[in-house]
């Protein structure tokens, strides 16, 4: 198996994502599998073949570096689930 | 059933036949017979009064045409969950550049569609609003409408809105058309802006349209394209008035007919339908060329390693901070991320930001995710070379009609090769529209998708409309 329980419980840390102890071999073998699917991929030959990573045909443009001294804070905390005064408000992290 | 289409209803209006308020109650009532289908996620009369009573008159087509936005899209006035807990109670403070546009035109939003969450499912069996049911079901067996758009199709299907918007990363919107026997269409990456839209893979992400004839498509599709500066990715270019444009006689057009497509497995009455749609264009003198687009079969990989790669770098805004659902367990700052993120999302969108980690990981990224990108290089050198020698290419839009609800939910990669034929163009970021085509044994909507070099959506709209005309 490509994603032992070791690894997938590695890249659930890496994510953020608690995953627990009954979920872990299912859920490690639903992975690999989906891993050995894609390794389908080493059948083509890429050498000297450019990544592509933007399929866009836009050219990153320009704009001017300028202030904007509009505030929208009151905006931007209106979804936080937490705040405090002007903040995001998280759970204690220095003791 | 009247009022199904937005040209014929937008006479009605404008002869006033019909009053906007009346129409909107004609569709206020028939979203609450059909509240079975599930279809909304957000539907609320008196946002729809609201929004009739301080209507500035447009003069457009879709002045007072009522319409369903995919809650993928961020709306100022409606709540937008992209069918995630984690995202329950979201308030945009800002409106989609999309759903913008349709509001400058007058349109009036009904509500928001049901999707898979994050709009990652082929099934719209991972919404955490629950599956929407395929109006073309039958009472014993209810049917998928497909996804992730799954609710923007079965709201057109079944007469719940003249038009709604979809997104499509790899077949998201061509898919659920197919298999609610509607129109759908995906135009080139980068013709509608992405500011606002619920982001999934942003390399692949794209906004759309589903209606129920090609004429309306058209009209919507030329007034939600258009660039914007908010969206780096956004084409600068001119939008041809693609509704006015079409033109039926396609005589001396080429079609393409990639050799690749015709894959083992895929039931007689897809190559039966595949088949009459290119003796149909033959009769309209479109020339028939058998083309190889030689890496398909790598698609759907390349698709399931670039896809959930982005969908992981995309969702890590999602920590329970800035806005969204935050766990109750969070004595700590990691607890809380990692409770906000197990409860918060869905199983596959799980395993899809995990397998998006993995092959972003230190010493997996040359091998899966670079690897990944050269040969969507190669896919998309294909498509290229391909339309050196044909106009168009035409292909089924699914491997299969709609699936009884609960099917292919035991194995990820069977939901995935639903997708077998859409996921090529979306990689490539060509154009591509799905209209009904033809029947299954069952008598189930299949669907043949048209695909054009970019920013051609001219000739899809031409080529559909043919076949639309000459669909025996």
């Amino acid at each position: 198996m490509k994603i032992d329980k070791k690894t997938t419980l590695k890249i659930a840390k890496l994510s953020r994502i608690k995953i627990e102890d009954e979920e872990v071999d299912e859920l490690s073998a639903q992975l690999s599998s989906i891993v050995d699917w894609v390794e389908k991929l080493n059948e083509v030959n890429t050498d000297n073949v450019e990544p592509l990573s933007n399929v866009s045909m836009a050219k990153l443009p320009l704009r001017k570096d300028v202030e904007d001294l509009n505030d929208k804070s009151e905006e931007v905390l209106s979804n936080a689930p937490d705040k405090l005064e002007n903040y995001y408000a998280v759970p204690k992290v220095v003791e | 059933m009247d009022f199904i289409s937005i040209k014929e209803t937008a006479d009605k209006l404008k002869n006033k036949k019909i009053s906007i308020t009346e129409l909107s109650n004609i569709f206020i009532d028939r979203i609450n017979k059909n509240a079975n289908l599930n279809a909304y996620i957000y539907f609320d009369e008196d946002n729809i009064n609201h929004q009739i009573s301080s209507l500035f008159h447009q003069e457009s087509l879709l002045n007072g045409i009522p319409l369903a936005i995919k809650d993928l899209f961020c709306t100022k006035n409606m709540p937008t969950t992209a069918a995630s807990k984690i995202l329950k109670n979201f308030k945009p403070t800002y409106e989609s550049f999309v759903t913008q546009k349709l509001l400058n035109e007058g349109s009036i939003f009904l509500g928001k569609t049901n999707c898979d969450e994050f709009a990652m499912g082929s099934a719209n069996t991972t919404s955490y609003f629950g599956n929407v049911v395929n109006p073309l079901s039958t009472k014993k067996i209810p049917l998928v409408p497909g996804g992730s758009s799954g609710g923007s199709a079965a709201a057109v299907a079944a007469g719940l809105c003249l038009g709604a918007t979809g997104t499509d990363t790899g077949g998201s919107i061509r898919q659920p058309a197919s298999f609610c026997g509607i129109v759908g269409i995906k135009p080139t990456y980068g013709l509608c802006s992405r500011w606002g839209i619920v982001a999934f893979a942003s390399s692949l992400d794209q906004a759309g349209i589903f209606t129920n004839c090609v004429d309306d498509a058209a009209i919507l599709m030329e007034s939600i394209a258009g660039y914007d500066n908010k969206d780096s990715t956004s084409a600068n270019i001119e939008i041809p008035n693609y509704y006015k444009s079409i033109n039926n006689d396609l005589s001396g057009k080429t079609v393409g007919i990639p050799f690749e497509y015709n894959i083992s497995g895929i039931p007689e009455e897809i190559s039966i339908i595949w088949e009459e749609a290119i003796k149909t264009l033959e009769k309209g003198g479109v020339k028939i060329k058998k083309i190889s687009l030689p890496h398909t079969k790598y698609a759907l990989p390349t698709y399931y390693i670039i896809a959930p790669a982005e969908a992981s770098s995309n969702l890590a805004r999602y920590d329970g901070v800035k806005y969204g659902f935050r766990s109750e367990k969070n004595e700590s700052l990691d607890e809380m991320y990692e409770m906000t993120r197990k409860e918060g999302f869905g199983k596959e969108v799980k395993r899809r930001i995990l397998i998006g980690t993995y092959v972003l990981s230190a010493g997996y990224y040359d091998a899966y995710y670079l690897k990944a990108q050269k040969v969507r290089k190669l896919i998309a050198n294909d498509f290229i070379n391909s339309f050196q020698e044909c106009d168009f290419i035409l292909t089924p839009t699914t491997p299969s009609a709609a699936f009884p609800i609960g099917e292919k939910e035991d194995d990820p990669i069977k939901m995935y090769l639903n997708d077998i034929f859409t996921v090529p163009a979306s990689l490539a970021g060509i154009p591509g529209i799905s209209i009904p085509y033809g029947k299954s044994k069952e008598g189930l909507p299949l669907g043949i998708q048209i695909l054009s070099k970019h920013f051609d959506e001219q000739t899809l709209f031409n080529v559909a409309s043919y076949l639309e005309r000459n669909n025996e």
